[in-house]
This record gives C-alpha cells, sequence and structure tokens, in this order.
C-alpha cells in the first residue's frame, strides 16, 4: 500500500506522496490513514467545478486535483486579475478547501503553473522557463529521458531547436512543450455546451427563500423573453442553476414543446418541477446568485394565434404536455400518430409528446357503421385454433386463451394485402405445433401444374402473405378481430389464424 | 370554564368560516341519454368526481377501455384532452390502446395523451399529479389486478384531487375485485351481444352494465346499453327487458334508506 495523497501537517514531517505506507508508520506511528477513493474524489472535483461555474461558464475538469478555467474576457467583472484571484481563494477557504491558484496565458501553463511553480518570478515566462520538465506532463520514461540529456527545466528546453528534441524525444514532447510555450494553440473543453443564451442575477446578500429566487428567477426571464423577441426565436429548454453562497449548486431544468417566448409558460413549469422534486431545495445560508441558461433556441415568428383558429387547442395541448411531462416525465407522456399504411399494428404509433408537436390527423369514422377497427390491439397478434367449415371461409369456433368462444356473428373477410412496396417484416409468432393435420389439399380441384404462388418474401425467408380479417361475436357478446394469415390453397395449404384485437 | 367555551365557541367558528369556504359546488351531471340510468344516478354521472369501472372478466378489460371511452366523449366538451394512464405490463400483454379504434368509438385520438407508467405506485403518483392540472378534460387511470398500492387512501387522493380541480376521474379495474375505495360511483362493465346488422355481422358496441355501489343514494341496477356514436350518446337496448326491470327495482331518490359507497 502507497501514499496517494498527504495534508500539510504530514508534508511537513516529511513524508511525501509515493512512499509505502508501512514505511511512513515506522517513521510516525500515530498517522492516521483512510483508503483511497478515486470515484469519491471525482465527484467532490466536479461539485467543485460546478461552484465554479460563477466566475465562467467555461470550466474544464484537469483530473485528478485541478480545476482550469477560461477567464477570457470575464476577469474586468470582478475588478482585475488580483481581485479575481483573491476573490477565488476567499471562497474556496470558506468551503476549507487550500488551492494553488494561476492565472497564465495558456490552460497548459496555468495548470503547470499552479502545480510546479516553486518560486515567485519575475514575469510569466520566466516563471515557465523555470519550471521543471514534468511540468510537461509526460510519462515517467519521457521525464528520466529528458533529465538524464541534462535538460531539467523548460528553459533549457525553449532555448534549444525543435526538431532535434522532435527527434530524439517524440513529436509529443515538442507538442506539449509548444502548448505550454504559448507558442501553439490550445483551449479548454468546457464540461457543459454554453448555452445560447445566458441571464444572472448576483445578489450582495445571500437570498434565503426559494419563493424570493423563483421571483428573481421570473424577472430573468422577461429579460429572456426580450432577448428572445430581438434574435425572432423561442426557447425550448430552460436551465436555472441556484448558487448558494456555500458553494452548492442546484440545477432545474425544463423543456417545452413548442418554442416559447411567454416568461409565463417556463416559469409555471418550474413551479412544476418544484413540486415534484424528490428532495426540496434546501436554500441552506441563501443563493447569491441565480442562473437562467436557455440552451436550444428555435425559430419562432410573431404570430396572432386568435385569428387562425384551430392552432389554439394545439397551442394549449402542447402547453398541457409540457406540464405533465414535467411532472409525470418527459419520455412517459406520449401521442398518437397516424402512419399511412394498411397494416394495421403499424397504423398509430405512440411516440413521446414531447418530440411531436405537429397534431396528426385522423379519418372520421364513417357514419352508420360500427367500429371496424378494435379498441386493443395485440402487438404482435396471437395464434389461435380455429375451426371452420370450409378453409377460405369464416371461423365458426376458436380457442383462444384455453377457453372455446362459439361464433355467432361474423363480418368479413377485409382482405389487408402485404405491402409488397415496403420491405415490411411481419412480427408474428408461430403457432404452436398442432396435433391436428392440416386440411387436406383439394387435389380434385387443382390443375395439374397450378401449384401454390410463391408470395413475396420477407428477408428472413419467411413468405409474406395477405390476411383476410374478420369481425366476429361470440355467445357472450365478446368482440373479437380475427384474421386468417395467407389466401388458403394460393398462398399457403394450411392458414394460421391470429386475433388480432377486441372491440368494445 | 367561561373561558374554555370561549375558545371552543371561537374554535368552531373558525371551522365553520374553512368549511364555507370551501368550493362545495355540486358537480354538473352528465346526461348519459337513458332516463332510467340519469335518474338512478340523479341526473347523470357527476363530473369532477371519481368513478371506478370493473371488468367483469379478462375478455371484458376492451368492453371497461371503451365504456370509459364513450364517457370520456359523452361527458367532455369537443376538445378537450384527454389522458390516459396505463401499466407498461397491460400495454404489452393485454394489448396496446389502438388509435384507430378510439377514433371508431368517437374520442379523437388528437385530444389524447397516453401515458405508459411502470407500476401502479408511480401510475397512481402520477394520476394524482395530473389531476391537479384543470386543464386535462378527464384523466383515465387504467389499473390492472388488485395493486397494493391502490388502497383507501390513494383512492381517497385521487377523488380529493379530482374534486379540487373539477377533472373527472375514471378509472378502471381489469381482472380486479370491488373493494371499498372513496369513488363516487362504482360499476362492473361486461360486453352483451350487439343487435346484429345485416347478414348476421356484429353491431354497435353493445355493453351490460351494474351499478354496484353509489355514494349518497341508492345503489344497484343494471342496464344494457348500445353507444350511438354520432349522437355521442347511450341508448338503452330494446333487448334488455330483463335488466331494465332491475333498475327500476331502487326507485331513485326517494325514501329508500341510502347505501353509502367505500
Amino acid at each position: 500500500m502507497r501514499i496517494v495523497a498527504l495534508d500539510a501537517a504530514a508534508l511537513a514531517q516529511g513524508l511525501a506522496p509515493g512512499l509505502t505506507l508501512a514505511d511512513a508508520r515506522a517513521r510516525i506511528p500515530e498517522l492516521a490513514a483512510v483508503d483511497h477513493d478515486p470515484l469519491a474524489d471525482r465527484l467532490w472535483l466536479e461539485r467543485l467545478a460546478d461552484g465554479c461555474d460563477r466566475w465562467t461558464p467555461m470550466v474544464a475538469l484537469d483530473p485528478p486535483d485541478g480545476i482550469t478555467l477560461d477567464v477570457s474576457g470575464c476577469v474586468h467583472l470582478f475588478g482585475g486579475e488580483t481581485a479575481f484571484a483573491t476573490d477565488i481563494e476567499r471562497r474556496f477557504a470558506l468551503a476549507g478547501i487550500h488551492l494553488r491558484l494561476a492565472i497564465a496565458d495558456s490552460p497548459e501553463a496555468a495548470q503547470a503553473l499552479a502545480r510546479f511553480q516553486a518560486r515567485p518570478a519575475a514575469d510569466e515566462r520566466q516563471a515557465i522557463r523555470r519550471l521543471p520538465v514534468a511540468a510537461l506532463r509526460l510519462d515517467d520514461e519521457s521525464d528520466t529521458a529528458l533529465r538524464r540529456a541534462g535538460l531539467k527545466t523548460i528553459g533549457d528546453l525553449a532555448d534549444r531547436p525543435t526538431p532535434p528534441l522532435a527527434a530524439r524525444f517524440g513529436e509529443e514532447m515538442v507538442a506539449a512543450l509548444d502548448r505550454l510555450l504559448g507558442r501553439a494553440d490550445s483551449r479548454i473543453v468546457p464540461r457543459r455546451a454554453l448555452p445560447a443564451l445566458l441571464f444572472e442575477r448576483r445578489f450582495a446578500e445571500p437570498i434565503a427563500r426559494t419563493e424570493d429566487a423563483l421571483v428573481i428567477l421570473d424577472e430573468l426571464m422577461r429579460e429572456a423573453a426580450l432577448a428572445l423577441e430581438e434574435r425572432r426565436g423561442g426557447g425550448r429548454r430552460f436551465a436555472a442553476r441556484l448558487y448558494r453562497s456555500d458553494g452548492a449548486v442546484r440545477d432545474l431544468a425544463v423543456e417545452t414543446g413548442l418554442p416559447t417566448r411567454d416568461p409565463a409558460v417556463p416559469a409555471r413549469l418550474f413551479r412544476e418541477r418544484i413540486d415534484t422534486l424528490a428532495d426540496p431545495i434546501d436554500p441552506g445560508f441563501g443563493f447569491d446568485m441565480i442562473r437562467l441558461g436557455i440552451a436550444t433556441i428555435e425559430p419562432l415568428a410573431a404570430t396572432q394565434l386568435g385569428l387562425e383558429g384551430g392552432s389554439v387547442s394545439e397551442e394549449a395541448m402542447a402547453a398541457l404536455v409540457d406540464r405533465i411531462g414535467t411532472r409525470i416525465g418527459r419520455g412517459r407522456i406520449r401521442r398518437f400518430r397516424a402512419v399511412d399504411t394498411h397494416i394495421p399494428e403499424q397504423a398509430a404509433f405512440a411516440l413521446p409528446a414531447i418530440e411531436l408537436p405537429d397534431p396528426a390527423r385522423w379519418a372520421t369514422p364513417t357514419a352508420g357503421e360500427p367500429p371496424l377497427r378494435p379498441l386493443h390491439l395485440f402487438d404482435p397478434p396471437q395464434p389461435i385454433e380455429v375451426m371452420h367449415e370450409v378453409p377460405d371461409g369464416p371461423p365458426r369456433r376458436f380457442r383462444w386463451r384455453r377457453t372455446q368462444h362459439e361464433v355467432t356473428r361474423y363480418e368479413g373477410p377485409e382482405r389487408i394485402a402485404t405491402e409488397w412496396w415496403r420491405a415490411s417484416v411481419d412480427r408474428l409468432p408461430d403457432p404452436e405445433p398442432s396435433h391436428e393435420r392440416p386440411y387436406p389439399k383439394r387435389d380434385d380441384l387443382v390443375i395439374p401444374g397450378d401449384e401454390i404462388e410463391t408470395p413475396l418474401r420477407q428477408p428472413s425467408g419467411k413468405p409474406l402473405l395477405t390476411r383476410d380479417y374478420f369481425r366476429v361475436e361470440d355467445v357472450r357478446g365478446r368482440r373479437f378481430w380475427l384474421f386468417r394469415h395467407g389466401l388458403y390453397d394460393r398462398e399457403t395449404a394450411a392458414p394460421v389464424w391470429y386475433i388480432h384485437g377486441l372491440f368494445a | 370554564m367561561i373561558e374554555s367555551v370561549d375558545a371552543l365557541q371561537a374554535l368552531r367558528g373558525r371551522i365553520a368560516r374553512i368549511e364555507r369556504q370551501r368550493p362545495v359546488d355540486a358537480p354538473v351531471p352528465a346526461s348519459l341519454g337513458v332516463g332510467g340510468l340519469d335518474q338512478a344516478l340523479g341526473g347523470g354521472l357527476a363530473r369532477g368526481r371519481l368513478h371506478e369501472f370493473f371488468a367483469a372478466e379478462r375478455e371484458d378489460a376492451a368492453g371497461a377501455a371503451g365504456f370509459a371511452a364513450m364517457l370520456a366523449c359523452l361527458m367532455l366538451p369537443a376538445g378537450a384532452p384527454v389522458l390516459w394512464l396505463r401499466q407498461e405490463e397491460a400495454e404489452r400483454q393485454d394489448g396496446r390502446l389502438h388509435a384507430p379504434g378510439l377514433a371508431e368509438i368517437g374520442l379523437d385520438p388528437a385530444r389524447l395523451l397516453l401515458g405508459v407508467l411502470p407500476d401502479p405506485v408511480t401510475l397512481l403518483r402520477a394520476a394524482a399529479d395530473v389531476l391537479r392540472c384543470a386543464e386535462v378534460g378527464a384523466v383515465v387511470i387504467e389499473l390492472w389486478r388488485n395493486p397494493r398500492a391502490l388502497d383507501l387512501t390513494a383512492s381517497r387522493r385521487l377523488a380529493v384531487a379530482a374534486e379540487g380541480s373539477g377533472v373527472t376521474a375514471l378509472m378502471l379495474r381489469a381482472q380486479a375485485e370491488p373493494s371499498p375505495s372513496a369513488a363516487q360511483t362504482r360499476w362492473s362493465v361486461r360486453v352483451a351481444p350487439s343487435v346484429a346488422l345485416e347478414a348476421q355481422a356484429p353491431g354497435f358496441p353493445m355493453l351490460d352494465i351494474e351499478l354496484l355501489r353509489q355514494r349518497g343514494r341508492p345503489s344497484g341496477g343494471r342496464w344494457l346499453l348500445e353507444w350511438d356514436r354520432e349522437q355521442a350518446r347511450f341508448t338503452e337496448s330494446a333487448a334488455s327487458g330483463a335488466v331494465a326491470a332491475a333498475a327500476e327495482r331502487g326507485p331513485a331518490g326517494g325514501g329508500a334508506p341510502l347505501r353509502h359507497a367505500g
């Protein structure tokens, strides 16, 4: 077991990371050790990075123990670099965190300076030149190779021409050197994509009530509405971040089905979201900053709903979907979508409502006809055993779920052919092997040479068969939708029957 | 002693005030189109209440679902959204809710939102949540078997939510035994032979419904109803002589002893 990290007191005693625990214990018997938990460290770092969001949205992790901020253009907001650094140090000190901080021209330089700088230097260039070669953050082997060659500091490397260095130590080393010295362009990859629009409010005194925070959020949304109107856009994804003064951050996100710039819409959704939170928002010592980001903006022309008639209720429906979706989960709420196909099980789909802003049009049923389509549809259809008088006639009696059903009324067949123009695939389950023999082929009727037509085949090699649908009612009044799969004698010698649905 | 009496009076006054502030608006009943049935229900099925429908047998589940869809057509203004909450298991094993079939009953699938939830607990929670949205016209809560989560408290919660927002809650139960609940009415639904069309074709949806319990009014009664999609109302079937007689057994609203549901 080796030591991964030590606190200040242990370092003062002369211990160093990498030492075996036994050695360290030999030197300092009262040493307290805990197991190394890289995952917990990582999560802790993520939480700190969340908190760093308050200075700039461009935050990147530099594992295992660093956070890199891109502060281009934001430092003046905090009163210059010194004040900025002091602010960061003060906040981390509040949370009891000791940190090493460096501001430099490139991310690598800042990372290296924060980690390796030993004594102050006149300027940034000087400081970088004084860094040990370990600041390049190459593997141990390359480090050793560089030191053996007498190249101990970055300055030693910077003065030399690069081609011989690349030839001896590899392109990678030269690339790292260029980035560190600012010769090559280098940027951080922020943890979160930047929202398209960002609005924030900082408070001199933290606000301790969630209701007050919501009022501020409403104000931010009104600001956002103005900005959206200028862009002729509407927001679809709104994310609020509440920054607590002790560094904790709470995220709330809502989404709308249609782009909107009405501040009331996200405001209501945020309230719904807060209502349904499993663990309520805890303001703790208060929030000192609230930020609203609009991640997705879609074009939204100025509309006048009143004159467009029908669309108003669709708007209302979309608003309802948003509300319910926020409460019970986005993917759980679905709307039906009609598909232009004859195959019944593919004619309607229930898709997540938020993905489906345009309303589907449904055919109005023919007046004076009883329902021709079932209310419950089995997908896939379930195979049944059917008795009939003639093999291509209507069913007389059938067996489903171990019950006999005596057919008293029927209508059919309604013939639904396969869609040969589509590479459709039947997903019908095979029936259980029956002990009865299939109907004998009507040999006497078959003219020699008149074989069963070869039907279309699906990719799996199974033939695509026509379906003959029957609406039947049994003695007790239950109405079923059955079909015979395959035309007897033309497509198959022993058609299989399926039950496809139940009528009311 | 005097003081405590005063305090008691003050408390009583406060309670009375609180109770008066509660919206005690009488539910607006929706006429089902059948005289005897409406009379038994005191004008029709109450809006903004919880109603429970039991499929008599497993095969009657589609009939019960159809009854709920028909009631939604009949009770709501055109275009009012209907939310149908189902369990994933039912959706998988006992048939998908088929949009063209709903359209054939008269419920436009465009106004339907389908919520598919993994288990009864989340379904009931979602139902209670959704019932608070006054924009919804009706919520159909479809529960299979007798989930433990559906106890008197859960159904009371649904009933209170429905009363508060005025949203009608239609609870569908399949493969379930009726148990005490806070529902306004409780029905047993089974499909019945239809009046055959020409050439012995199955006719319009025919349902045999039985009023099992009703809050504050006499229970009992059985009707054979045929659904008229074009008029969006039920008609009592002429073939239902026997069951119609049963319906007249309990005079509506009279001096008959009240049997409370629940």
